[in-house]
């Protein structure tokens, strides 16, 4: 089984004053995460998008798949977690709790604030996930890279060319996932933030899918605006 | 939904545009999966069609022929996966005299109005027709451009005399071959001709009753109904060549699309009493005809399988790209493009 796992664990600190986390703000008149999970509808290779959200804002989310009529069977709402992974391990456990699982079953997990993915995207996740274990979307990285360890100095420039820039969905074989997560520490837990860095760091080889340059993730009222031009410009006809 | 739609914004070149969809309509959501390529999309493409029409109808997502699945249907009427043929007329009025296909409001894709490059399209339901089961997507792809034969077949049978022991196509080309076809998988008794002026495209006609060169037909040759598949300079020089052969009281269809005015001996037009029936696109009707057709006769669509000259993977901008160009210097057969992106 394949599933989807919608990332909107965000309260909108970085947004600054807006009073609601940024998965709702509109784009066009809508709110982001309506964009994003619309798109995920689309490919019937899902038996289920499960939406992650905090807990205070579970009924908000449920309101507003009721208002766009997108409240369909195949998806739900849960609480996710503390961080990133945690949540991401919330849906985990929600899929097994309520699904027979299977060795195959493969998660593609996705921010809500990316609501610009295309179809295919979203096949090669499933495909290369299935294939291989892991997958990350990528672009190649458009500015040089600099490292600073100490925040005032280069301490190092890596190869542009060797240099990419991770965006979402990034897919897991649920069983590897589960098992490598459950391996880590409580401290490389608060360190390990990004759950391909899981599997890279214990020597599983990760799958690049291309990303594209416009599936943005929209965390600033800057993104917002670049959100709103990009389909505001395409409104021509 | 933000729905990406691959648009030509000028000649060779090609633009994501984002468009604001709502998956909650009347609509039907269908992923496209395999497009071809026509004629008309290459003069979109490569800017032949002059800059006037460049500047009206630009930036526009191009391809009228495509096959796709369905993804969403919000009323439920049809079943997620189900394989179909998307209709690129799209009218806005019905009329009990005029074809959908001859409104002048009706809309069509890649004409103005944004083709199958995208990421999704929404149709109405009477804008889809089911495939059937297990046909070669790649052939299914290019069921547009048979829907013009069939179109203009279904024309000739309301207004031609019964009298149809011999069709003459002229034109060698994609359509030709097409109408060849279907003429004489629909008239088995009838004896069907093909005038072309290719060798090589001559000998693909492997199914019709006689193939000639239009500079070797001789003198005494005649035909019940004639259909001009030839196109641009060659619409002038076909036509004069059907009225010197064709019977009295027959039929001329013309298919072939020109840019300029073509010359036509009206004295003898008129002397024969000949029908000269235009006809262009199609509608509904026409896919559902095709499709029924395809089903009697699967052996047609095997036939159209020897048509595809190349089949692209495109999973981006760049690939699609390639497949319009190498579709630019195959004079023979039609580009499919499996679309991935």
């Amino acid at each position: 089984m394949i599933y989807a796992g919608i990332l909107a664990g965000g309260k909108g600190t970085r947004m600054g004053n807006v009073p609601m986390p940024k998965q709702f703000l509109l784009l066009n008149d809508k709110p982001i995460i309506v964009h994003t999970i619309e798109k995920f509808i689309l490919n019937d290779r899902f038996e289920k998008i499960i939406i992650a959200t905090p807990k205070e804002w579970i009924n908000h989310t449920l309101d507003i798949l009721k208002k766009y009529k997108i409240d369909l069977p195949n998806v739900e709402v849960i609480v996710g977690g503390s961080d990133r992974n945690g949540t991401i391990m919330k849906i985990v456990d929600f899929i097994e709790s309520n699904n027979e699982s299977n060795t195959n079953d493969v998660l593609v997990t996705h921010d809500a604030v990316r609501p610009f993915l295309t179809h295919r995207i979203i096949q090669q996740n499933i495909d290369e996930a299935i294939e291989y274990g892991s997958v990350d979307t990528v672009i190649e990285a458009i500015d040089t890279i600099v490292e600073s360890e100490d925040n005032e100095f280069i301490s190092s420039i890596p190869r542009r060319d060797h240099m990419y820039q991770g965006q979402t969905p990034q897919s897991f074989n649920i069983n590897k996932l589960k098992q490598l997560y459950g391996e880590l520490t409580d401290h490389e837990k608060t360190i390990l933030t990004d759950a391909c860095k899981i599997f890279s760091i214990k020597g599983e080889k990760v799958k690049l899918v291309q990303g594209e340059i416009f599936n943005i993730k929209i965390t600033t009222p800057y993104d917002l605006n670049v959100a709103n031009a990009i389909i505001k410009g395409s409104l021509d006809k | 939904m933000i729905n990406q739609v691959y648009r030509l914004v000028s000649p060779r070149q090609f633009e994501i545009t984002y468009k604001d969809k709502s998956i909650i309509s009347n609509k039907v959501v269908i992923r496209p999966t395999n497009l071809s390529i026509c004629a008309a999309d290459q003069r979109y493409y490569t800017g032949t069609r002059g800059k006037e029409a460049m500047k009206k109808k630009l930036p526009m997502a191009l391809i009228h022929e495509g096959v796709g699945e369905v993804v969403f249907d919000p009323t439920g009427k049809v079943k997620i996966g189900t394989k179909v043929v998307m209709v690129p007329n799209t009218p806005s009025e019905t009329n009990p005299y005029i074809a959908e296909n001859y409104l002048r409001t009706s809309k069509f894709r890649s004409s103005g109005y944004d083709g199958f490059m995208q990421d999704y399209v929404f149709l109405d339901h009477d804008r889809i027709v089911e495939l059937p089961d297990g046909i070669d997507m790649n052939v299914a792809a290019f069921t547009e451009l048979v829907t013009i034969a069939v179109h203009a077949i279904s024309r000739f049978e309301k207004k031609a005399h019964p009298q149809r022991e011999t069709f003459g196509v002229w034109g060698d080309g994609n359509l030709g071959f097409i109408t060849c076809l279907l003429l004489k998988k629909l008239y088995p008794n009838s004896k069907v001709i093909i005038f072309g002026k290719t060798d090589y495209k001559l000998n693909h006609f492997s199914f019709v009753d006689e193939a000639l060169k239009i500079d070797e037909i001789p003198e005494q040759l005649t035909v019940d109904h004639a259909v001009e598949c030839a196109g641009g300079k060659g619409s002038q020089y076909a036509i004069e060549q059907i009225i010197d052969h064709i019977n009295p009281e027959g039929i001329i269809c013309l298919l072939g699309v020109s840019e300029y005015p073509v010359e036509v001996n009206t004295r003898m037009v008129l002397e024969k009493g000949l029908t000269l029936l235009g006809s262009s696109r199609s509608g509904a009707t026409d896919f559902q005809r095709t499709i029924n057709i395809y089903k009697e006769h699967p052996e047609i669509v095997e036939y159209l399988g020897t048509l595809i000259g190349h089949v692209f993977d495109v999973t981006k901008i760049n690939d699609a790209t390639t497949a319009f160009e190498s579709d630019l210097s195959d004079s023979w057969g039609k580009t499919v493009m499996r679309w991935m992106i």
